[in-house]
């Protein structure tokens, strides 16, 4: 790696990443210009409201990479000075990169929100705007009101699926920390073949054992009930709970149990009291892991429920998609979805470092 | 683990009548797992194998007397002879590997190299870009998915309005097109353009947990390494195949089997997405056997379905461990 010395000393030799920087600077000059050309000419002809909006991002944008890249021309070509310019490329490709990913990424759902705003009351949209004309929350008013052609309110949904998914979460957590703490704290015959049994369970692929679970819940008339529901979905988060809570209480100091024990404490008096409030973190963990499984499932309501009344956002959601829903305005289909996002997303961001660093543990272990 | 209590003293007898009321202890706060699991996850598992040997179908769910069939529905599905439109066996499993093994990885590439380009010293809007590269992954896959069919809609859908804004021609019918794109049926590989809309629809939620995963590993990295690789003379491209790759792989290894398996079962972005169409060309296994149970109610078929599904995931397990084991010359 040549210092900026050797670089700015008069040298014959350039490389081909010199000459590569080079042509990239000029073209960002020429960019610029042409930026704030046609900014200026957006400027000077009619005046709508976006032309001017986007005009003045165009001239923003030529002036940032004026300021950023002439100095650095004239540096250029006066003192040879290839290795700034190299990195300034560097960055600036790496910057541009990110850009692009983002676009990406917001696309979706920039498209969701604006439709959601949309007062056109249109099954069919046309033309792409990022703050359409007239912009209303009419549609999300209208999914808070009557969320579905069939008379249930969208309170009545929204408690199909907070008792669903908090039962999920209820059971999960109640069960699975017990089971932990058998798993973490005993040693007994089966402990191994216990663990492993109930990850195998979840190699189970999602309704794999939705046959006779649909005729075993029928048999005993849980299946169109949403407290059947919430036991098939705690079956499915259960594993997870238990390695997650093993974990957590792996990582508890022993020392504190055996004190309260020499004290007079009973095993169960020892887990009560000791061990369940400093488990409350990794509890609060399960249980929100619990309740986003028992917020977005689909297959197993779609399924079991029949009765409209007791259906979850999820499925009444589904009975929006076009295909499905050519009467529905797309825009109340965007509002529903960006209703029923917005917890899972908080819950989610909320989750995201225990999820990790529960993975990363895993890792290490092997 | 560790911190299973160790008895020191006693006898024996002692130890043995300790570890006796231990155990009865351990198993009565199992219980109640054992109880859930047993009755929700492994008595409709032995369930599940007695009714794939059955006729039980929509019927038999009031009378509960199916008839005895052997082996009827393995061979019926094995040789594609079930009655539903477009049913091939070996043209769903072959789309479900190339499917799942496409995707993990376009997920893990694109993971890796976001990661790094994230991990640029001193790069403006580091942390925004951070936290909203992670809203795919945070969205519920069934609203990406419903989503992300109303994104690819032949006529109103984003995709093809952008394409009209762009100029070019926008009335490209993503889903619907059932001419394929690839067709190899020499090995049963028939690739419609919804596979394309499909995959690009997963890649797009995909890649933000690999992003997350290869961020950890990278910033675990000890700086020195590189700082070392440069004064040897090592090229940036040689630093990233001789240092950043190895160190990222054990923490890379665990997170691509689990994007293994969740590929594989990626039930909520095929259903939602393209719903199996155009004629079951982009079906996968669990989105097929679904369909046996709602709508057509065929729940013996559907059980013997659902095994081999099993029986198939366990040996792409078992192959892709052991693969990513004998290639693991760094930490043997």
């Amino acid at each position: 790696m040549s210092n900026e010395r050797t670089a700015s000393a008069p040298h014959t030799s350039v490389s081909l990443g010199d000459v590569i920087a080079m042509i990239w600077a000029i073209l960002a000059l020429g960019a610029s210009l042409g930026l704030l050309g046609l900014g200026v000419s957006l400027l000077t002809g009619s005046s709508t409201v976006p032309r001017i909006v986007s005009a003045i991002l165009m001239l923003i944008a030529g002036v940032v990479i004026a300021v950023r890249y002439l100095p650095l021309s004239i540096a250029l070509f006066r003192h040879r000075a290839f290795k700034r310019v190299r990195e300034t490329m560097e960055a600036d490709l790496v910057q541009l990169f990110l850009l692009a990913v983002l676009a990406t990424v917001l696309f979706p759902i920039v498209w969701i929100l604006s439709l959601s705003l949309d007062p056109r009351d249109f099954s069919r949209p046309t033309g792409l705007t990022i703050i359409p004309p007239g912009a209303t929350l009419d549609a999300y008013i209208k999914v808070l009101t009557t969320p579905s052609a069939n008379p249930v309110t969208f309170l009545q949904l929204l408690r199909n699926s907070l008792l669903t998914a908090g039962g999920t979460a209820i059971l999960a957590v109640a069960v699975g920390t017990t089971a932990a703490y058998a798993f973490s704290r005993f040693n007994f015959p089966g402990r191994r073949v216990g663990m492993l049994g109930f990850v195998l369970v979840l190699m189970i692929p999602p309704g794999g054992t939705l046959a006779p679970l649909f005729v075993l819940l029928n048999a005993l008339r849980l299946r169109t009930t949403l407290w059947g529901l919430a036991i098939a979905y705690a079956s499915s988060a259960l594993p997870f709970a238990i390695w997650n809570m093993k974990g957590f209480i792996d990582s508890l100091p022993y020392d504190l149990e055996e004190a309260a024990m020499i004290d007079g404490a009973t095993r169960v008096q020892s887990f009560i009291r000791v061990i369940l409030p400093l488990a409350a973190p990794g509890m609060a963990v399960t249980a929100l892991w619990g309740f986003l499984t028992g917020w977005s499932e689909f297959i197993l309501a779609w399924t079991f429920l029949t009765d409209p009344n007791k259906f979850t956002l999820p499925m009444v959601l589904r009975g929006m998609v076009g295909q499905y829903a050519s009467g529905t305005p797309w825009s109340e289909f965007a509002a529903m979805s960006i209703v029923m996002s917005i917890p899972a997303v908080l819950i989610f961001f909320f989750l995201q470092r225990y999820l990790v660093a529960g993975l990363a543990a895993g890792g290490v272990k092997g | 683990m560790a911190s299973v209590p160790v008895t020191r003293k006693g006898n024996f007898a002692g130890r043995l009548a300790k570890y006796a009321w231990e155990s009865r202890q351990a198993y009565i706060y199992i219980l109640p797992a054992f109880i859930i699991m047993a009755f929700i996850t492994f008595y409709p598992i032995g369930y599940q194998v007695w009714m794939a040997f059955t006729n039980f179908r929509l019927e038999h769910l009031r009378t509960q007397n199916p008839d005895f069939v052997a082996f009827q529905n393995f061979v019926q599905i094995l040789r594609s002879g079930l009655p539903v439109p477009n049913f091939n066996f070996g043209r769903i499993l072959v789309f479900n590997i190339v499917w799942t093994f496409v995707n993990v990885f376009l997920h893990t590439a694109l993971g890796i190299l976001i990661a790094l380009a994230l991990n640029a010293e001193a790069l403006p809007g580091k942390r925004i870009y951070r936290s909203l590269f992670v809203i795919p992954w945070a969205l519920p896959a069934l609203i990406s998915g419903m989503v992300w069919h109303n994104m690819w809609h032949e006529q109103f859908g984003a995709i093809n309005l952008l394409l009209q804004e762009l100029g070019l021609a926008g009335d490209i019918r993503w889903l619907l097109e059932t001419d394929p794109v690839v067709n190899l049926p020499q090995i049963g590989l028939v690739l419609p353009l919804a596979f394309f809309a499909v995959l690009i629809a997963n890649v797009w939620l995909g890649w933000p947990f690999m992003m997350v995963i290869a961020t950890g590993a990278l910033q675990s990295i000890p700086q020195e390494l590189y700082e070392a690789a440069e004064v040897d003379g090592a090229s940036r491209w040689q630093q990233f195949w001789r240092i950043t790759l190895p160190l990222l792989r054990p923490a890379m290894v665990p997170a691509i089997m689990i994007g293994i398996m969740m590929t594989f079962n990626q039930f909520n972005v095929i259903y939602f997405v393209t719903g199996g169409g155009p004629i079951g060309l982009t079906e996968i296994l669990v989105t097929q056997g679904y369909k046996l149970v709602n709508p057509q109610g065929w729940y013996g078929v559907a059980s013997a379905f659902n095994i081999i599904v099993f029986i198939i995931l366990g040996i792409i397990t078992l192959i892709t461990n052991r693969i990513s084991q004998a290639t693991e010359p760094y930490y043997a």
